[in-house]
């Protein structure tokens, strides 16, 4: 199970809006390597691991990833929440806007929904291992 | 830098941050060496200290989690009515 902490793992204070730099940011969170994909495939890859030390540490990954991700959320959040409806005309954001106002939905920079193809579980450690450290390497 | 925290809870966050990113660190590298003891000793202290200051935090500023959480001083469940962390105004 899982408890709440009420605060951010880094805090954010975006005082300015801009919707162009939301747009490109959204993939951390719901993108093909963003935060989403990362903290589930470590909590869903944890089960069939067969050491326990290491279905530990991707247990303990999965969680920080989650705290990534409500910090990738903000960010996306304080771009937004203040635009005008010049802004969302002008920028592009207007493809967003109609679907998700500004609601935070997860979908990569080019309009991808998220998806659970964006990782694997596979029930064999090294596959999943490896495919960690491929994802890793693209995840900020 | 904000308009809702004052600096006390902005420099007590701050160092909670500074705290908290110790201690899971720790952790991570204990979950594959559950046996060292050194590593063991930089945890425990550092864990201490940790839940030192966000017991403190949550007693003067509002609850950090549900744990923390005592409605008998302030009379209201601020859990929900304080400022959400994406609100901003954190240090």
């Amino acid at each position: 199970m899982w408890n709440y902490e009420r605060r951010l793992q880094y805090p954010v204070n975006i005082k300015e809006s801009n919707a162009k730099l939301a747009q490109v940011i959204i993939s951390q969170y719901g993108g093909p390597d963003g935060e989403m994909g990362a903290s589930m495939r470590y909590l869903s890859q944890r089960y069939a691991c067969p050491y326990r030390e290491v279905a530990a540490i991707l247990t303990d990954i999965g969680t920080e990833e989650l705290a990534h991700l409500e910090m990738v959320a903000t960010i996306v959040h304080q771009l937004t929440k203040d635009l005008s409806m010049d802004e969302i005309e002008n920028s592009g954001f207007a493809n967003y806007y109609v679907d998700h106002t500004v609601g935070i939905w997860p979908q990569a920079a080019g309009g991808i929904p998220f998806n659970a193809c964006e990782f694997q579980s596979k029930g064999d450690i090294i596959t999943d291992l490896m495919e960690d450290m491929a994802a890793d390497g693209a995840i900020i | 830098m904000n308009t809702h925290f004052s600096n006390e809870q902005q420099k007590l966050l701050h160092d909670i941050g500074i705290l908290d990113f110790v201690v899971v660190e720790l952790s991570l590298y204990l979950d594959t060496h559950p046996t060292d003891r050194n590593a063991m000793e930089y945890f425990n202290h550092y864990n201490r200290m940790n839940n030192q200051a966000k017991k403190e935090y949550s007693r003067k500023f509002g609850p950090l989690t549900i744990a923390l959480a005592d409605t008998s001083d302030c009379g209201e469940w601020n859990w929900a009515t304080l400022p959400m962390p994406w609100e901003g105004g954190c240090a």
